[in-house]
Protein backbone atom coordinates (compact mmCIF):
# COMPACT_ATOMS: atom_id res chain seq x y z
CA UNK A 1 0.00 0.00 0.00
CA UNK A 2 1.74 2.71 -0.62
CA UNK A 3 0.45 5.36 1.53
CA UNK A 4 -0.01 9.01 1.28
CA UNK A 5 -1.02 9.90 4.84
CA UNK A 6 -2.45 6.67 5.95
CA UNK A 7 -4.76 6.55 2.73
CA UNK A 8 -4.88 4.62 -0.47
CA UNK A 9 -4.05 5.73 -3.62
CA UNK A 10 -5.89 7.68 -6.52
CA UNK A 11 -6.84 5.88 -9.83
CA UNK A 12 -8.72 7.25 -12.68
CA UNK A 13 -11.41 5.04 -14.01
CA UNK A 14 -12.02 4.67 -18.27
CA UNK A 15 -15.21 3.20 -18.84
CA UNK A 16 -16.23 1.50 -22.48
CA UNK A 17 -20.20 1.99 -22.80
CA UNK A 18 -20.36 -0.96 -26.00
CA UNK A 19 -18.34 -2.43 -28.37
CA UNK A 20 -17.06 0.04 -31.28
CA UNK A 21 -17.00 3.36 -28.39
CA UNK A 22 -13.90 4.11 -26.80
CA UNK A 23 -13.09 4.48 -23.21
CA UNK A 24 -14.36 7.30 -21.74
CA UNK A 25 -12.93 9.03 -18.55
CA UNK A 26 -15.06 8.12 -15.37
CA UNK A 27 -13.99 9.48 -12.65
CA UNK A 28 -11.60 8.24 -9.72
CA UNK A 29 -11.46 6.16 -6.71
CA UNK A 30 -9.04 5.60 -3.92
CA UNK A 31 -8.37 1.55 -3.72
CA UNK A 32 -5.16 -0.58 -2.09
CA UNK A 33 -4.03 -2.08 -5.36
CA UNK A 34 -4.96 -2.44 -9.01
CA UNK A 35 -7.31 -5.43 -9.17
CA UNK A 36 -9.25 -3.88 -5.66
CA UNK A 37 -9.46 -0.63 -8.34
CA UNK A 38 -10.75 -2.36 -10.92
CA UNK A 39 -13.61 -4.16 -8.65
CA UNK A 40 -14.48 -0.54 -7.26
CA UNK A 41 -14.59 0.72 -10.02
CA UNK A 42 -17.04 -1.72 -11.30
CA UNK A 43 -18.86 -1.06 -8.08
CA UNK A 44 -18.93 2.72 -8.58
CA UNK A 45 -19.13 3.22 -12.30
CA UNK A 46 -20.86 0.41 -13.93
CA UNK A 47 -23.67 -0.80 -11.34
CA UNK A 48 -26.36 0.64 -13.82
CA UNK A 49 -25.46 -0.81 -17.25
CA UNK A 50 -22.71 1.79 -18.07
CA UNK A 51 -20.30 -0.29 -19.25
CA UNK A 52 -19.07 -3.59 -21.32
CA UNK A 53 -15.11 -2.76 -20.10
CA UNK A 54 -13.23 -0.82 -17.61
CA UNK A 55 -9.58 0.65 -17.43
CA UNK A 56 -7.91 1.69 -14.88
CA UNK A 57 -5.22 4.02 -14.52
CA UNK A 58 -3.27 5.33 -10.94
CA UNK A 59 -3.99 8.89 -11.28
CA UNK A 60 0.40 9.66 -10.71
CA UNK A 61 0.69 7.56 -14.19
CA UNK A 62 -0.94 9.88 -15.98
CA UNK A 63 1.24 12.98 -17.51
CA UNK A 64 -1.56 15.92 -18.06
CA UNK A 65 -0.59 18.93 -20.21
CA UNK A 66 -0.33 21.81 -17.93
CA UNK A 67 -3.45 24.54 -17.85
CA UNK A 68 -0.95 27.71 -17.45
CA UNK A 69 0.97 26.42 -20.58
CA UNK A 70 -2.28 26.39 -22.82
CA UNK A 71 -1.00 29.11 -25.08
CA UNK A 72 1.74 27.53 -26.49
CA UNK A 73 0.23 24.55 -26.70
CA UNK A 74 -2.75 24.55 -28.12
CA UNK A 75 -2.95 28.10 -29.74
CA UNK A 76 -0.22 28.30 -32.12
CA UNK A 77 -2.66 26.42 -35.09
CA UNK A 78 -4.24 29.54 -34.76
CA UNK A 79 -3.63 31.50 -37.77
CA UNK A 80 -2.30 28.38 -40.05
CA UNK A 81 -5.60 27.67 -42.21
CA UNK A 82 -2.98 25.33 -43.78
CA UNK A 83 -3.30 22.86 -41.53
CA UNK A 84 -6.93 21.94 -42.41
CA UNK A 85 -7.95 20.02 -45.18
CA UNK A 86 -10.93 22.94 -45.83
CA UNK A 87 -8.28 25.11 -46.99
CA UNK A 88 -8.18 23.72 -50.30
CA UNK A 89 -9.84 24.04 -53.58
CA UNK A 90 -11.13 20.59 -54.63
CA UNK A 91 -9.06 19.50 -57.62
CA UNK A 92 -11.37 19.12 -61.15
CA UNK A 93 -12.99 15.90 -61.28
CA UNK A 94 -12.39 14.35 -57.69
CA UNK A 95 -15.71 13.20 -56.60
CA UNK A 96 -15.15 11.63 -53.23
CA UNK A 97 -12.68 13.48 -51.18
CA UNK B 1 -43.58 -28.71 -11.35
CA UNK B 2 -45.81 -29.74 -14.07
CA UNK B 3 -44.67 -29.08 -17.66
CA UNK B 4 -47.29 -26.24 -17.92
CA UNK B 5 -46.67 -23.82 -20.81
CA UNK B 6 -45.92 -20.50 -18.84
CA UNK B 7 -43.76 -19.35 -20.69
CA UNK B 8 -45.08 -16.04 -22.61
CA UNK B 9 -48.59 -15.65 -20.20
CA UNK B 10 -47.80 -16.06 -16.81
CA UNK B 11 -45.89 -13.33 -15.95
CA UNK B 12 -46.25 -9.41 -15.18
CA UNK B 13 -45.69 -8.54 -19.15
CA UNK B 14 -46.29 -10.62 -22.29
CA UNK B 15 -42.46 -11.22 -22.87
CA UNK B 16 -41.45 -12.29 -19.38
CA UNK B 17 -40.83 -15.78 -18.84
CA UNK B 18 -39.33 -17.63 -15.76
CA UNK B 19 -36.23 -18.12 -17.26
CA UNK B 20 -35.49 -14.57 -18.84
CA UNK B 21 -32.29 -13.62 -17.29
CA UNK B 22 -30.43 -11.35 -19.82
CA UNK B 23 -28.73 -8.46 -17.90
CA UNK B 24 -30.90 -6.00 -16.87
CA UNK B 25 -33.88 -7.49 -17.39
CA UNK B 26 -33.43 -10.40 -15.22
CA UNK B 27 -36.84 -12.21 -13.87
CA UNK B 28 -37.89 -9.31 -11.24
CA UNK B 29 -39.66 -10.45 -7.45
CA UNK B 30 -43.10 -7.98 -9.05
CA UNK B 31 -42.95 -10.69 -11.70
CA UNK B 32 -43.12 -13.65 -9.53
CA UNK B 33 -45.49 -11.80 -7.19
CA UNK B 34 -48.52 -12.40 -9.82
CA UNK B 35 -47.49 -15.41 -11.36
CA UNK B 36 -50.29 -17.76 -11.48
CA UNK B 37 -47.60 -20.85 -10.94
CA UNK B 38 -47.51 -21.52 -7.33
CA UNK B 39 -44.87 -23.51 -5.39
CA UNK B 40 -46.41 -26.39 -3.56
CA UNK B 41 -46.08 -26.50 0.58
CA UNK B 42 -42.46 -28.18 0.79
CA UNK B 43 -40.74 -25.51 -2.51
CA UNK B 44 -42.69 -23.12 -0.56
CA UNK B 45 -40.82 -23.29 2.59
CA UNK B 46 -37.75 -23.89 0.93
CA UNK B 47 -38.04 -20.77 -0.61
CA UNK B 48 -38.51 -19.42 2.96
CA UNK B 49 -34.98 -20.69 3.92
CA UNK B 50 -33.27 -19.33 1.17
CA UNK B 51 -35.31 -16.02 1.49
CA UNK B 52 -34.32 -15.66 5.18
CA UNK B 53 -30.46 -16.34 4.71
CA UNK B 54 -30.32 -13.47 2.09
CA UNK B 55 -32.49 -11.29 3.67
CA UNK B 56 -30.88 -11.40 7.33
CA UNK B 57 -27.70 -11.13 5.66
CA UNK B 58 -29.28 -7.86 3.58
CA UNK B 59 -29.95 -6.05 6.96
CA UNK B 60 -26.63 -6.93 8.73
CA UNK B 61 -24.38 -5.65 5.53
CA UNK B 62 -26.83 -2.94 5.06
CA UNK B 63 -25.30 -1.78 8.52
CA UNK B 64 -21.73 -0.93 7.17
CA UNK B 65 -23.08 1.72 4.69
CA UNK B 66 -21.84 4.79 6.21
CA UNK B 67 -19.62 2.40 8.47
CA UNK B 68 -17.33 1.68 5.89
CA UNK B 69 -13.32 1.60 6.31
CA UNK B 70 -13.17 3.39 3.30
CA UNK B 71 -15.75 4.66 0.64
CA UNK B 72 -15.39 2.98 -2.01
CA UNK B 73 -15.65 -0.46 0.62
CA UNK B 74 -19.02 0.85 1.79
CA UNK B 75 -20.27 0.83 -1.59
CA UNK B 76 -18.82 -2.31 -2.44
CA UNK B 77 -20.64 -3.86 0.81
CA UNK B 78 -23.94 -1.91 0.30
CA UNK B 79 -24.24 -3.41 -2.92
CA UNK B 80 -23.71 -6.46 -1.96
CA UNK B 81 -26.70 -6.31 0.64
CA UNK B 82 -28.55 -4.85 -2.49
CA UNK B 83 -28.19 -8.29 -4.34
CA UNK B 84 -28.98 -10.30 -1.10
CA UNK B 85 -32.34 -8.52 -0.46
CA UNK B 86 -33.03 -8.56 -3.99
CA UNK B 87 -32.72 -12.26 -4.02
CA UNK B 88 -34.85 -12.48 -0.59
CA UNK B 89 -37.41 -10.92 -2.32
CA UNK B 90 -37.54 -12.94 -5.32
CA UNK B 91 -37.55 -16.06 -3.00
CA UNK B 92 -40.02 -14.33 -0.48
CA UNK B 93 -42.72 -13.39 -2.85
CA UNK B 94 -42.59 -16.85 -4.44
CA UNK B 95 -43.07 -18.93 -1.06
CA UNK B 96 -45.83 -15.72 -0.16
CA UNK B 97 -47.66 -16.95 -3.12
CA UNK B 98 -48.39 -20.79 -1.60
CA UNK B 99 -50.23 -18.90 1.30
CA UNK B 100 -52.12 -16.14 -0.27
CA UNK B 101 -49.51 -13.32 1.37
CA UNK B 102 -47.13 -10.86 0.04
CA UNK B 103 -42.69 -10.76 0.51
CA UNK B 104 -44.18 -7.86 2.88
CA UNK B 105 -45.94 -10.35 5.29
CA UNK B 106 -43.37 -12.61 5.08
CA UNK B 107 -40.20 -10.20 5.74
CA UNK B 108 -42.19 -7.83 8.04
CA UNK B 109 -45.09 -9.83 10.16
CA UNK B 110 -43.30 -12.92 10.75
CA UNK B 111 -42.25 -13.33 14.49
CA UNK B 112 -38.73 -14.55 15.50
CA UNK B 113 -39.45 -18.33 15.76
CA UNK B 114 -40.93 -18.34 12.18
CA UNK B 115 -38.05 -17.16 10.57
CA UNK B 116 -35.77 -19.91 9.16
CA UNK B 117 -32.53 -18.25 8.85
CA UNK B 118 -29.02 -19.63 9.64
CA UNK B 119 -27.05 -18.91 12.68
CA UNK B 120 -24.13 -17.56 10.40
CA UNK B 121 -26.24 -15.01 8.94
CA UNK B 122 -26.80 -13.26 11.75
CA UNK B 123 -23.32 -13.10 13.50
CA UNK B 124 -22.51 -9.72 14.13
CA UNK B 125 -20.31 -8.25 12.05
CA UNK B 126 -17.88 -7.36 14.27
CA UNK B 127 -14.54 -6.13 13.27
CA UNK B 128 -14.38 -6.03 8.94
CA UNK B 129 -12.52 -9.06 9.25
CA UNK B 130 -15.56 -10.92 10.71
CA UNK B 131 -17.67 -8.97 7.99
CA UNK B 132 -15.51 -10.68 5.14
CA UNK B 133 -14.84 -14.12 6.79
CA UNK B 134 -18.90 -14.62 7.37
CA UNK B 135 -18.89 -13.37 3.67
CA UNK B 136 -16.59 -16.06 2.65
CA UNK B 137 -18.38 -18.97 4.29
CA UNK B 138 -21.65 -17.50 2.73
CA UNK B 139 -20.76 -16.77 -0.50
CA UNK B 140 -18.75 -19.82 -1.18
CA UNK B 141 -21.86 -21.84 -0.23
CA UNK B 142 -24.73 -19.59 -1.66
CA UNK B 143 -22.72 -19.65 -5.44
CA UNK B 144 -22.29 -23.78 -5.17
CA UNK B 145 -26.07 -23.75 -3.73
CA UNK B 146 -26.89 -21.64 -6.64
CA UNK B 147 -25.36 -23.08 -9.19
CA UNK B 148 -26.53 -26.74 -8.58
CA UNK B 149 -30.11 -25.06 -8.30
CA UNK B 150 -29.77 -23.73 -11.63
CA UNK B 151 -31.09 -27.80 -12.02
CA UNK B 152 -34.12 -27.43 -9.98
CA UNK B 153 -37.32 -28.68 -11.67
CA UNK B 154 -39.25 -25.69 -10.41
CA UNK B 155 -38.37 -23.25 -12.85
CA UNK B 156 -39.00 -20.29 -10.61
CA UNK B 157 -36.44 -21.28 -8.14
CA UNK B 158 -34.19 -22.25 -11.37
CA UNK B 159 -34.44 -18.71 -12.58
CA UNK B 160 -34.32 -16.86 -9.18
CA UNK B 161 -30.80 -19.31 -8.94
CA UNK B 162 -29.61 -18.07 -12.71
CA UNK B 163 -29.94 -14.64 -11.71
CA UNK B 164 -28.40 -14.96 -7.83
CA UNK B 165 -25.64 -16.88 -9.22
CA UNK B 166 -23.82 -14.22 -11.16
CA UNK B 167 -23.97 -11.86 -8.21
CA UNK B 168 -22.73 -14.27 -5.91
CA UNK B 169 -20.12 -15.06 -7.81
CA UNK B 170 -19.06 -11.23 -7.53
CA UNK B 171 -19.53 -11.33 -3.75
CA UNK B 172 -17.23 -14.45 -3.94
CA UNK B 173 -14.95 -12.80 -5.72
CA UNK B 174 -14.86 -9.98 -3.21
CA UNK B 175 -14.73 -12.01 -0.43
CA UNK B 176 -11.56 -13.81 -1.54
CA UNK B 177 -9.68 -10.69 -2.30
CA UNK B 178 -10.00 -9.50 0.99
CA UNK B 179 -9.11 -12.81 2.39
CA UNK B 180 -5.67 -12.60 0.63
CA UNK B 181 -5.35 -9.16 1.61
CA UNK B 182 -5.97 -9.27 5.19
CA UNK B 183 -4.44 -12.96 5.88
CA UNK B 184 -0.93 -11.89 3.69
CA UNK B 185 -1.13 -7.98 5.10
CA UNK B 186 -0.14 -7.41 8.80
CA UNK B 187 0.76 -9.15 11.67
CA UNK B 188 -2.71 -6.90 12.82
CA UNK B 189 -4.83 -7.99 9.76
CA UNK B 190 -3.77 -11.95 9.98
CA UNK B 191 -4.65 -12.23 14.31
CA UNK B 192 -8.10 -10.56 13.50
CA UNK B 193 -8.65 -12.85 10.21
CA UNK B 194 -7.44 -15.85 12.61
CA UNK B 195 -9.82 -14.06 15.48
CA UNK B 196 -12.81 -13.93 13.13
CA UNK B 197 -12.50 -17.61 11.63
CA UNK B 198 -12.27 -18.88 15.44
CA UNK B 199 -15.58 -17.11 16.45
CA UNK B 200 -17.25 -17.94 13.10
CA UNK B 201 -16.54 -21.42 12.51
CA UNK B 202 -18.83 -22.70 15.21
CA UNK B 203 -21.61 -21.88 12.87
CA UNK B 204 -20.39 -23.66 9.63
CA UNK B 205 -21.95 -26.75 10.74
CA UNK B 206 -25.18 -26.20 10.49
CA UNK B 207 -25.05 -24.77 7.18
CA UNK B 208 -24.56 -28.11 5.88
CA UNK B 209 -27.04 -30.17 7.44
CA UNK B 210 -29.69 -31.81 5.69
CA UNK B 211 -33.17 -31.93 7.05
CA UNK B 212 -36.63 -33.89 6.29
CA UNK B 213 -37.95 -31.13 3.94
CA UNK B 214 -35.12 -31.55 1.16
CA UNK B 215 -35.97 -35.35 0.66
CA UNK B 216 -39.73 -34.06 0.57
CA UNK B 217 -38.32 -31.64 -2.43
CA UNK B 218 -36.72 -34.01 -4.60
CA UNK B 219 -35.40 -32.80 -7.39
CA UNK B 220 -36.21 -29.03 -6.83
CA UNK B 221 -34.00 -28.25 -3.69
CA UNK B 222 -30.38 -28.96 -3.23
CA UNK B 223 -29.72 -31.22 0.20
CA UNK B 224 -26.90 -28.91 1.90
CA UNK B 225 -24.72 -32.18 2.93
CA UNK B 226 -23.98 -32.78 -1.33
CA UNK B 227 -22.40 -29.39 -1.70
CA UNK B 228 -19.94 -29.89 1.73
CA UNK B 229 -17.33 -31.37 0.11
CA UNK B 230 -16.50 -28.74 -2.85
CA UNK B 231 -17.20 -26.06 0.08
CA UNK B 232 -14.35 -27.21 1.90
CA UNK B 233 -12.14 -27.76 -1.11
CA UNK B 234 -12.52 -24.21 -2.27
CA UNK B 235 -12.71 -22.57 1.26
CA UNK B 236 -9.36 -24.15 2.45
CA UNK B 237 -7.97 -23.55 -0.91
CA UNK B 238 -8.65 -19.84 -0.48
CA UNK B 239 -7.46 -19.77 2.92
CA UNK B 240 -4.05 -21.79 2.04
CA UNK B 241 -3.73 -18.46 -0.30
CA UNK B 242 -4.00 -16.15 2.27
CA UNK B 243 -1.62 -18.07 4.79
CA UNK B 244 -5.04 -18.91 7.06
CA UNK B 245 -5.73 -22.37 8.39
CA UNK B 246 -9.11 -23.97 8.98
CA UNK B 247 -10.53 -23.43 12.50
CA UNK B 248 -10.54 -26.57 14.24
CA UNK B 249 -13.06 -25.08 16.96
CA UNK B 250 -15.70 -27.18 18.18
CA UNK B 251 -19.47 -26.70 16.49
CA UNK B 252 -22.09 -24.92 17.90
CA UNK B 253 -25.53 -25.92 18.88
CA UNK B 254 -27.22 -23.99 15.97
CA UNK B 255 -31.17 -24.66 15.19
CA UNK B 256 -31.89 -21.62 13.11
CA UNK B 257 -33.71 -23.77 10.41
CA UNK B 258 -35.98 -24.78 13.59
CA UNK B 259 -36.88 -21.08 13.98
CA UNK B 260 -34.09 -21.46 17.51
CA UNK B 261 -32.47 -18.12 17.07
CA UNK B 262 -29.40 -16.61 18.80
CA UNK B 263 -29.99 -13.23 20.66
CA UNK B 264 -28.81 -11.43 17.94
CA UNK B 265 -32.02 -11.88 15.69
CA UNK B 266 -34.29 -10.55 17.69
CA UNK B 267 -32.90 -7.05 17.77
CA UNK B 268 -32.43 -7.42 13.56
CA UNK B 269 -36.14 -8.42 13.27
CA UNK B 270 -36.87 -5.14 15.93
CA UNK B 271 -35.08 -2.90 13.83
CA UNK B 272 -36.06 -4.20 10.45
CA UNK B 273 -40.03 -4.49 11.18
CA UNK B 274 -40.81 -1.33 13.19
CA UNK B 275 -41.64 0.45 10.54
CA UNK B 276 -44.10 -1.99 8.91
CA UNK B 277 -45.58 -2.87 12.49
CA UNK B 278 -46.12 0.58 12.99
CA UNK B 279 -47.82 1.77 9.99
CA UNK B 280 -48.97 -1.22 8.39
CA UNK B 281 -49.49 -0.52 4.84
CA UNK B 282 -46.87 2.53 4.60
CA UNK B 283 -45.92 3.07 0.91
CA UNK B 284 -43.87 5.60 -0.26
Amino acid sequence: MTAHEGSWPLWEVFVRSSRGLSHVHAGSLHAPDAEMALRNARDLYTRRNEGISLWIVKSTDIIASDPDAKGAFFESPQGKDYRHATYYTKSEGVKHL
Amino acid sequence: MSAVDHSLDSFGDATASATRVTPGNALRPEDIAIQQEKPNDAVARYAVRLGDDALILAQRLSHWISRGPELEEDIALGNIALDQLGHARSFLSYAALAWDKTEDDLAYFREEEEFRSLHMVEQPNGDFAATIVRQLVISIYQHLLYTALLESSDETIAAISAKAVKEVDYHRDHAIMWTLRLGLGTEESARRMRDALDNLWPYVGEIFEDEALHAELGDAGVAPSTLRAAWDEEFGAVLADAELSVPTVPYAMARGRRGEHSEHLGFILAEMQVLARKHPGATW
